[in-house]
């Protein structure tokens, strides 16, 4: 090998393991950091990881929001009609928290059943239903089309009882 | 009765415009294949013809939002009477329809002007770049007509107001930040237009990276304040006060940037020493394409997001296939024809030419890792393997450590000479920089935080490394004139444009390593009366009110803030706002700026009893983030404006222009 080839050989070979660690770090990046969905179903059936950050998602039950009077925790249940999943969590919620509607929730579920959300996002917009949401929905056995309509019922039914509540808002 | 013709006016011309961008894409391209000056000299009045009939459809569906006119039903869906005359002008590009509308008038623009400030180029390369230029408007006209036609009506059951604008983007933000990102995105095909013109004449020389750096910085700086402007709108009107999410779509602007940044640098290369030729024309094709590819994650509904508005499949198809057509023709044209214009010259491994190659690799190499977390739940989710969701810990993990490396290098750059440098004198240039970097770097976190923290004083030392090296360079540069401002007026603007854009990203990376370690937030529980500390600020609540806003009610606390040991206070506002036409909340944030911190305050929930759930934050440094991006892009402004590139860049024989680049000449930029 002529040295001006040994050179070339030794940049390329440079390059080429420069890269292989580059796609080594990614992969492993990505492995530790990948947050897989799992439905209320799904984790009622045991199949979600305890103590492993995930994502889970479905309805916000009806009724079931409870706030600690005086921390900024809360408790919800989060549903796909079929099973339950409780949710605790501490902080803000966001603005487009409903009763009723989608949310997906990521955090920690606790051996005990409970799952520790350190995320809540619920939707955007009020046309907005989150996509891991209406899958698992559909593998519940609802059509879009239902569980639309029993958001609206349930919104309907949220707002007659804030009125009642406090009509002296404005 | 004209006016209510003029939803169909604009459908029509943009129908004729379709029609002239295919005859601006192939007359002048058979033209210049076919060397028949009358078919190439199609090429400009196509391109203006194009570009007014577009701008006359862009006018009649803005007329349409300003009339009111509900029977477009991209006006009822997205506008309301009540909506005040500034965000139903900028309503128009707050839809999926709207917006790919505004794409293709911004695309139609560059093809006008890039026609118009073309007038020294060789006929054929005008020919060309113009021809390429309107096979993209065809992409995009076709893309409206088919599947995103604005002009729709709703007859003859006209609604009687409209279905408002989606709230979040009732605010200045939504009136500058799409705009800027698509001049960006858009602006990028100008430099492909090039590139792909370069593939077919067979022709690349350092003329031709003359005409194409100023398009190609031009794009890169709209594309910058785009990106700035969106993180700056994130913070303060989703009410987290996070300013990047690694959320896909910002990735998706992320994306075209890095390759955008990559290739200002490639091009500097071929321009002085005629090397990287082919890279520099992979890395055009790549930037355009990324932008596209952009286009197609936003557009496509394939992403769920506040940025996604449409979810109709036959959208996201039509995209796919326009990016595949594009990357697929593209790659094939550059694979045929690469081989003809590369060419080979040598440089020692510790020369700029090298730092460039290094700062290419490492960002190209930062381009991959966002984009694998970007893409890769999409695949998986389209292979049905499972749905999963990549975080920021997978982004910050790879990003922030490439960046660091890749600064190391950004500090040698500007200080070493083309071709071949000094090892020693190189040392002796910088060594001192070097250890200030670090003294300076290690130190100030002691002064300025609460607590010492190692991510900061990376920052600040790979900042520092990027700056302090600059003045050594612009003080060495100014040694020899008679008077140093004497010297400070002969360097080129080009020259100050790099210097203003390294600064910028310095001072970018001070925001960042201090906001994300140094920012303090609190969750709390008030009701009037109550107050909160946080970070030597007390947050009091003297009141809670209620009022009305032209298309909203509002929720208000009135927040009382003292500092610490200080007399006087100020009072800050936030608002839970509930905008009538839609029924939904909107959180308003009551900011209190600064150069040095930002006081952020927002309302969270009504927990009944006349007590909300408050968000207080104090967020140090953080103007600094955007100050950068705007520092980098007015760096990239003031390379286009340097003379250089507006005097008449004659092209010359390739195999001359080779020989000249060779030679190493005195470098500037």
């Amino acid at each position: 090998m002529t040295p001006k080839r040994k050179q070339k050989l030794f940049v390329i070979l440079g390059l080429v393991s420069l890269a292989a660690i580059a796609v080594g770090l990614t992969l492993y990046a990505l492995r530790s950091n990948i947050n897989l969905f799992f439905s209320p179903i799904e984790i009622a059936a045991g199949d979600a990881p305890y103590e492993r950050q995930i994502r889970a998602g479905g309805m916000v039950r009806e009724g079931t929001v409870s706030r600690n009077p005086d921390s900024l925790d809360v408790e919800f249940t989060v549903t796909d009609y079929v099973e339950d999943l409780r949710v605790s969590y501490s902080g803000i919620l966001p603005d487009l928290f409903r009763e009723g509607q989608g949310v997906v929730v990521v955090g920690q579920l606790q051996q005990n059943g409970l799952f520790r959300a350190d995320q809540v996002l619920a939707r955007h917009d009020e046309n907005y239903m989150p996509p891991e949401v209406a899958d698992a929905l559909e593998a519940a056995g609802y059509s879009p089309a239902d569980f639309q309509t029993k958001a609206a019922k349930v919104a309907k039914r949220v707002e007659e009882r804030e009125e009642s509540e406090g009509a002296s808002q404005y | 009765m004209q006016i209510q013709m003029i939803p169909e006016i604009g459908h029509f011309a943009l129908v004729i415009a379709l029609l002239l961008a295919m005859a601006q894409t192939l007359m002048p391209l058979a033209g210049a294949s076919l060397r028949r000056p009358l078919l190439m000299a199609y090429a400009r009045p196509m391109a203006s013809g194009q570009f007014l009939f577009v701008a006359i459809a862009y006018a009649a569906l803005t007329a349409s939002y300003m009339l009111d006119d509900f029977s477009v039903l991209n006006v009822a869906n997205n506008s309301n009477s009540m909506l005040p005359w500034y965000y139903k002008f900028s309503a128009v590009w707050g839809n999926h329809e709207g917006s790919v509308l505004l794409w293709s008038l911004m695309l139609a623009g560059w093809g006008f002007f890039a026609a118009r400030y073309s007038r020294e180029l060789p006929r054929d390369m005008v020919a060309r770049v113009i021809g390429v230029l309107g096979a993209v408007c065809v992409g995009f006209l076709l893309f409206i007509l088919i599947t995103s036609n604005p002009f729709e009506r709703i007859l003859p059951n006209v609604p009687q107001d409209g279905a408002d604008l989606n709230p979040l983007l009732q605010d200045i933000g939504l009136i500058l930040h799409p705009p800027m990102l698509y001049m960006g995105y858009v602006g990028f095909s100008v430099v492909f237009a090039f590139a792909i013109a370069a593939l077919l004449g067979g022709r690349l020389d350092a003329a031709w990276a003359r005409w194409a750096r100023p398009w190609t910085n031009l794009a890169w700086a709209f594309l910058t304040i785009g990106i700035a402007l969106g993180s700056w709108w994130a913070y303060y009107e989703l009410g987290w006060g996070g300013w990047w999410f690694w959320d896909p779509v910002e990735n998706a602007s992320l994306l075209p940037w890095l390759t955008g940044t990559a290739l200002m640098h490639s091009l500097a290369v071929t321009e002085k020493r005629g090397s990287f030729k082919s890279w520099t024309l992979l890395l055009a094709i790549t930037t355009f394409s990324l932008s596209l590819l952009g286009t197609f994650l936003v557009r496509s509904g394939v992403l769920t997001s506040v940025h996604a508005f449409a979810n109709d499949p036959s959208r996201g198809f039509f995209i796919l296939v326009l990016l595949g057509i594009t990357v697929g023709l593209s790659l094939l044209i550059f694979a045929l024809r690469a081989p003809r214009v590369s060419h080979k010259t040598s440089f020692n491994w510790l020369s700029r030419d090298a730092l460039l190659l290094i700062n290419n690799i490492m960002l190209v190499i930062i381009t991959v890792t966002v984009l694998m977390g970007t893409v890769y739940p999409l695949l998986l989710d389209a292979l049905d393997l499972g749905k999963i969701s990549v975080g920021p810990p997978y982004f910050n993990a790879l990003f922030v450590p490439l960046t660091v490396i890749m600064c190391i290098f950004m500090g040698l750059g500007p200080i070493a000479r083309w071709k071949q440098t000094d090892a020693r004198a190189l040392v002796k240039r910088l060594w001192l920089a070097g250890v200030a970097a670090l003294a300076i770097g290690i130190i100030m976190p002691f002064i300025f935080g609460n607590e010492w923290n190692a991510w900061v004083a990376i920052g600040l030392v790979t900042a520092m490394w990027i700056v302090l090296p600059m003045f050594r360079d612009i003080f060495e540069k100014t040694r020899h004139a008679p008077t140093r401002l004497a010297g400070l007026k002969k360097l080129s603007l080009a020259y100050w444009g790099m210097q203003l854009g390294h600064l910028g990203v310095a001072v970018t990376i001070i925001g960042v390593a201090v906001v994300s370690n140094y920012n303090i937030e609190r969750n709390v529980r008030m009701s009037i009366g109550d107050s909160a500390q946080v970070a030597g600020y007390t947050f009091t609540m003297t009141e809670l009110t209620s009022r009305r806003g032209a298309n909203f009610l509002a929720d208000r606390a009135v927040i009382e803030v003292q500092r610490d040991g200080s007399r006087r206070s100020f009072t800050m506002t936030p608002e839970k706002r509930l905008y009538i036409a839609r029924g939904m909340p909107m959180t308003q944030v009551a900011l209190r700026p600064g150069l040095f911190r930002d006081l952020y305050v927002a309302m969270g929930e009504d927990l009944g009893d006349n007590s909300w759930a408050m968000r207080v934050q104090y967020k140090p440094f953080v103007r600094w983030l955007w100050l950068g991006g705007l520092l980098m892009a007015g760096g990239g402004v003031l390379a286009v404006i340097d003379r250089r590139y507006r005097r008449l860049a004659t092209s010359r024989d390739p195999e001359e222009e080779a020989a000249t680049v060779a030679k190493p000449r005195e470098a500037t930029a």
